[in-house]
């Protein structure tokens, strides 16, 4: 019986339009600072959720919770069919193998190589053959432009390179979920630009459903307006989304821990709230 | 005031709970897998082999020093020629686990605080657990089962090295013969005192390893919180050494003599 649910719930999920992340009225504190507050929202299966708010608004608090980093104190969290907040750790970590996070400064192992750091669960946390797991480091370094910096230490690597190495590191085990937690604050646009064509390469050629966190308007809009296409000769390329490619963004404005705005990138723009009038400019 | 006291103890209460927890579950992950073969060979090599310079000169110096010191005293009862009793006394007993010990915490225990607190500060915890692996079965289990080993080990080396420096000292200072030397050594130790200077030596290898991992994974407040964690780590591991060598000999006489 217990079988049988289980691939009922994967079929669903595995179906377009299948929630895969839903928060219900989550609410988390530490000691007198309340952090979020009644927190709800549906992330559907590959859709893109951009949570745009101030430093210290809690943004990146809804990934770690997401994750099982953090505990919310209230409120009930699924991600791909299971309960999430009533989880041990030991059980998040089945969770975690179709969850992929880049974190803020890309949060490489300092003192592995790129190869090491990329192929890390693979080599450490499957029972995947190593020339296979070599092959796939090759690859996903490939797919990110870095196959040449594959023996290179973090130390070596630009700050752009290194979101590119966290983003190959997080896609990896091949995760259907994936989530950017600033994965472009600090970097100069041009190479800004370079992560956030990989995030929209992933959602749309690999049917990643993704939530980027973030701050920096420029790169929430082109996450948002743009989409991925493979030419006829292979090659992708980066294109304005169509309407209906550009509704499967939507936008959470986050302050102080409250959900003050939900809608597509158009609601966003035609926002007459004081607050997010001034957000955006 | 009671407030603040209150919160003093409850931060206490806290960390000793936080301690507690992680012992138990880096103790769990020594005897169930998954075991990081890899990490432990590497803890081995780094906390061994690479404090091996730091305790033969700590060891060697003690020893040559002891000797001098207890040659001047023990002149004024005639006794110079016992002065390898009171080196392999003191060295095997005593000064060898210990001086080691403070040697691993100054050595070790900073570096593991510096290394595991970095960790944290750049979220690779984060990005550890995020990817699936237990962060105490990969850094924990590593650094407890190399200082619970290795520790012993450097002591037995410090402890030779001790001797070897008093024997220098005795033979070209204070004029005694080599085999004199070497006789009164061993005259003075008996099993009980052999058992003293091994069974220490795990215990503070457990005490330094566990302290700094705990103060490591603790670090809060970026580099400045690294730098404190540091300190906390040899601070607090080398107050704890010396008070769990009071405990560990109180029994070990209680129960071995």
């Amino acid at each position: 019986m217990d079988t049988e649910t289980t691939q009922t719930a994967q079929q669903i999920l595995s179906e377009p339009g299948a929630p895969v992340v839903m928060f219900d009225q989550v609410e988390l504190a530490f000691d007198e600072k309340v952090v979020l507050k009644n927190i709800s929202f549906t992330l559907i299966s590959g859709h893109t959720k951009i949570i745009l708010g101030a430093s210290g608004s809690g943004k990146s608090t809804i990934l770690k919770i997401i994750t099982g980093l953090l505990r919310a104190d209230k409120g009930v969290i699924w991600v791909n069919g299971q309960r999430v907040d009533q989880l041990t750790e030991a059980e998040m970590m089945a969770v975690r193998a179709d969850l992929g996070m880049i974190f803020q400064e890309g949060a490489l192992f300092d003192s592995l190589t790129v190869r090491e750091n990329v192929g890390y669960k693979l080599y450490e946390e499957s029972k995947m053959p190593i020339e296979e797991a070599h092959k796939r480091v090759e690859e996903v370094l490939g797919w990110v432009g870095l196959e040449d910096y594959i023996d290179r230490m973090p130390s070596e690597l630009s700050g752009g390179q290194r979101r590119r190495v966290a983003i190959a590191r997080a896609m990896a085990f091949k995760p259907r979920i994936l989530l950017y937690d600033e994965a472009t604050t600090g970097l100069d646009p041009i190479t800004a630009t370079t992560v956030d064509e990989e995030i929209i390469k992933l959602r749309d050629l690999e049917h990643v459903s993704s939530i980027v966190v973030t701050h920096q308007l420029r790169d929430a809009f082109y996450v948002a307006t743009h989409m991925a296409e493979r030419g006829a000769d292979g090659k992708v390329a980066i294109v304005p989304a169509t309407p209906e490619k550009e509704r499967e963004a939507e936008f959470i404005m986050v302050r102080e821990g409250l959900i003050v705005f939900e809608g597509d990138a158009d609601a966003l723009r035609a926002s007459k709230d004081p607050y997010i009038v001034n957000f955006l400019d | 005031m009671l407030t603040l006291i209150e919160n003093w103890l409850k931060g206490a209460a806290l960390e000793v709970q936080e301690y507690v927890l992680m012992v138990r579950a880096a103790v769990i992950g020594v005897f169930t897998s998954p075991r990081y073969r890899y990490d432990i060979v590497e803890q081995f090599d780094v906390i061994g082999v690479g404090s091996l310079t730091v305790v033969l000169l700590t060891g060697f110096f003690t020893g040559a020093a002891l000797a001098l010191q207890s040659g001047l005293t023990l002149d004024q009862f005639g006794g110079r020629s016992v002065v390898g009793r009171l080196i392999s006394a003191s060295m095997i007993k005593e000064l060898g686990p210990v001086l080691t010990a403070l040697m691993l915490t100054g050595r070790v225990g900073s570096g593991i605080a510096a290394e595991l607190g970095s960790m944290v500060v750049t979220d690779q915890i984060y990005a550890l657990r995020a990817l699936g692996t237990d962060p105490i079965r990969k850094l924990v289990v590593p650094r407890l089962l190399a200082g619970f080993l290795m520790a012993p080990v450097l002591t037995i080396i410090s402890d030779f090295v001790g001797i070897v420096g008093g024997w220098i000292v005795a033979v070209f200072q204070l004029q005694i013969a080599s085999g004199v030397y070497w006789s009164s050594v061993t005259q003075a130790l008996y099993t009980q005192d052999v058992w003293m200077g091994l069974i220490k030596p795990f215990v503070l290898g457990f005490v330094i390893v566990t302290t700094a991992c705990h103060v490591g994974l603790r670090t809060k407040g970026g580099t400045q919180g690294v730098g404190e964690a540091t300190t906390v780590a040899v601070v607090t591991g080398s107050v704890a050494v010396i008070a769990v060598d009071f405990f560990v000999t109180k029994i070990l006489i209680a129960t071995m003599y």
